[in-house]
């Protein structure tokens, strides 16, 4: 972890304006942004804890904690609603067995998130599995590709 | 014979229905027939109802098929593809179709033609001879043209673009700036997705222009951390543009200089807002700036900064190669040039159709979008993405430009329209546009962070019928409040679609006639 944080460092750190850059840096090679991995970014680019700490909370992006082994993301922005995309997202949520407030499936192999519009408005809904972008998409196609993803 | 060439596109929107296994099943297929095609990955027409569209050159030109799915590919290629052949998935001469031969594409001529990335592509199809011209000239002579031209902001507010630049033509400072608005955070909006994707270059001139005009040395494009793809395409532009002398320490060997680096947003819509932007690129939380200053005089970095959306830089190039009247003998009135609409949501044939100002939503939505992809009748069209208003029926006549929406209280915002029938619940949707607000807010004042929650609640209520005229009074207070009281169009526009929704849609919100007669 550490050996990351250094070398996204090396390669950012001299950008203006670098916390963003370096945050999607360490996020890409580690899959999100550990606590213990602030106190070096913020010695780095001459900020306070607290700063890099607010920085990494505001932005819907970025993680503190690890995500599922699987990450389906379901837009809910106002083109997909119009298109089915509110019975979609609650389909995978009941399919992958999260409840109330959890984004975790119950065996913690899934995480489901909301992004609000991913571009693909003329092909409503639209929702992106491990980073693959599906539009046209239906609970029946879910499920194919969630179970395509469940065998390997 | 030569290899045939067939195009399949690399956007976003052609990946997401499966545009590579069609490619990868075109190239496969005509390998074990021993047919030689040549495979190109060009950019979208914008057709994305006919995505994956597969397309053949022929003699007389383009010959489409699409929607295609890969397991099309043996049935196609048996109907002889390669000649052009009937099929069912036959659409004919790409260019001839309706929908794009009505168009007056200015700014996406290249779109679906050039492969994003080809350099060679870009300049046989009139790439950068915007550039050359503004070359030519002095840089005051650039922003006077822009000014000339009449072009306004394509961002959502739609305020000269000449006089920006004018204003950091004229401040004095050793470090200038140009930034590109890439966030497209609007629902119903793709059109800049596709120019990063599909025609970078464009937006790379039209950039380099502004430096020009204005002196600025450096430029950021900030783009949308939901687009991964266009980020990298445009990234790896931006080398092949300076490895050929079109960015860089001598712009074509003029001596001018300008450098240009893409950087990726985290995911916060606010941050679309032109101030929020830069305290995100200066590696700040994206917190709304009180303005005064302007970010033409202290921008970035505290330093004058040029900021535009991607489509007003993208419509710069054309202008400077065809001059000021061409340009403005596009649209109406103030509203100079074309738009590049997005036709979104419940919408049988959605797509980008670029066209001069002054068409009406009913002429976009039944010309060209077909009516609803369900079948069912139209309810409402909301206009210009989540601070757009719910435009009912009797105002799908009315011309899109940028006055007579104003006079109707309505935006056109980025272009962007989302179609819903009548299965579509307007006080759902009021709800949401608060949900949104509350969610995405910076923060920084009252009426719009606090506002935005007792907004749900009371939604809620008037729903449940829980004291509901009161509280639908109680609704247009605090939308009242939060026009007049916040810093920026997040919070003080979040209204339109509440307040559209309820006074076209009462009865979504369980009001009867004579109850909205008297709130
Ligand atoms: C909440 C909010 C979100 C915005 N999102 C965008 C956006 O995604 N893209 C954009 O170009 N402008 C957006 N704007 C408008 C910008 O503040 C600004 O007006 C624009 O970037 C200026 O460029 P233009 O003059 O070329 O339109 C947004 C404004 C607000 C208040
Ligand atoms: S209106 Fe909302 S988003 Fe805009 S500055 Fe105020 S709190 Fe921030
Ligand atoms: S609203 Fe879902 S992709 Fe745009």
């Amino acid at each position: 972890m550490h050996a990351v944080v250094t070398e996204v460092l090396a390669e950012r750190a001299h950008l203006p304006g670098a916390l963003l850059p370096v945050l999607h840096g360490v996020q890409d090679a580690l899959g999100h942004i550990p606590r213990e991995t602030v106190p070096e970014i913020a010695r780095a680019l001459n900020l306070s804890r607290a700063e890099v700490h607010g920085v990494i909370t505001y932005y819907h992006h970025f993680r503190e904690q690890p995500a599922g082994r699987h990450v389906l993301q379901v837009c809910r922005a106002e083109s997909c609603r119009a298109m089915g995309g509110e019975a979609l997202h609650a389909h995978a949520r009941a399919k992958l067995r999260c409840s109330g407030t959890q984004h975790s499936s119950a065996d913690g192999a899934y995480t489901v998130e909301s992004v609000y519009c991913l571009g693909l408005c003329a092909s409503s809904p639209a929702v992106v599995l491990d980073g693959r972008l599906h539009a046209r998409m239906t609970p029946a196609r879910l499920d194919a590709l969630l179970a395509g993803k469940s065998e390997s | 014979m030569s290899a045939v060439k067939v195009f399949v596109s690399c956007d976003s929107a052609a990946l997401a229905v499966g545009a590579d296994e069609v490619a990868d099943a075109v190239i496969a297929q005509c390998a074990a027939r021993g047919l030689e095609v040549e495979l190109i990955r060009n950019s979208s027409r914008g057709l994305f109802w006919l995505e994956p569209l597969v397309e053949v050159a022929t003699p007389a030109g383009r010959i489409g098929y699409g929607p295609v799915a890969d397991d099309d590919v043996p049935s196609l290629l048996d109907a002889g593809l390669l000649r052009g052949g009937a099929h069912a998935r036959c659409v004919g001469l790409v260019e001839e179709l309706h929908y794009l031969q009505r168009q007056q594409r200015l700014t996406f001529a290249r779109m679906g033609i050039t492969a994003p990335l080809s350099l060679t592509d870009y300049e046989a199809h009139g790439g950068w001879t915007g550039l050359h011209a503004a070359l030519a000239i002095n840089a005051d002579s650039i922003w006077q043209q822009v000014l000339d031209s009449g072009l306004r902001g394509r961002g959502g507010a739609a305020f000269p673009a000449g006089i920006k630049w004018r204003t950091v033509a004229q401040a004095q400072a050793e470090q200038k700036y140009v930034v590109c608005n890439a966030d497209e955070g609007d629902s119903g909006t793709f059109a800049d997705r596709m120019v990063l994707e599909g025609d970078p270059y464009m937006l790379i001139e039209g950039m380099t222009i502004a430096a020009l005009a204005t002196g600025a040395t450096q430029g950021y494009v900030y783009i949308r951390s939901e687009y991964p793809l266009a980020f990298k395409v445009f990234s790896e532009a931006i080398r092949n543009a300076r490895a050929a002398g079109f960015l860089g320490p001598n712009i074509l060997g003029s001596g001018k200089s300008f450098a240009l680096e893409a950087r990726l947003g985290a995911g916060s819509y606010v941050c679309g807002e032109e101030t929020a932007m830069l305290e995100s690129l200066e590696g700040k939380r994206g917190i709304v700036r009180a303005k005064p200053p302007l970010p033409a005089l202290a921008g970035l970095f505290g330093k004058p900064t040029v900021i535009n959306n991607v489509l007003t830089f993208a419509a710069v190039p054309r202008i400077m190669e065809r001059g000021v009247d061409f340009y403005k003998s596009y649209g109406v009135g103030r509203s100079a040039g074309t738009l590049p609409f997005q036709l979104a949501g419940n919408i049988q044939q959605g797509g980008l159709v670029e066209l001069a100002f002054g068409v009406t939503l009913r002429e976009l939505v039944f010309g060209f979008g077909g009516g609803t992809a369900s079948g069912r009748p139209v309810k409402a069209v909301q206009v210009g993405g989540p601070l757009g208003s719910y435009l009912p029926e009797s105002q799908w006549d009315i011309p899109l430009d940028y006055e007579a929406y104003a006079a109707i209280g309505a935006g056109l915002g980025h272009g962007g329209l989302v179609v819903h029938d009548d299965t579509s619940d307007l006080a759902g949707l009021a709800r949401y546009a608060m949900e949104f607000c509350a969610l995405e807010s910076c923060g920084k004042c009252t009426p719009c962070r606090i506002g935005s929650t007792r907004g749900v609640e009371v939604i809620d209520k008037i729903v449940a019928n829980c004291d509901r005229l009161p509280q639908v009074a109680l609704l247009r207070d605090l939308c009242d409040t939060m026009v007049n009281g916040s810093l920026c169009a997040m919070g003080s526009m979040t209204p339109l679609p509440v307040l559209s929704a309820l006074n076209h849609f009462p009865e979504d919100f369980g009001l009867s006639h004579e109850d909205h007669q008297v709130t």
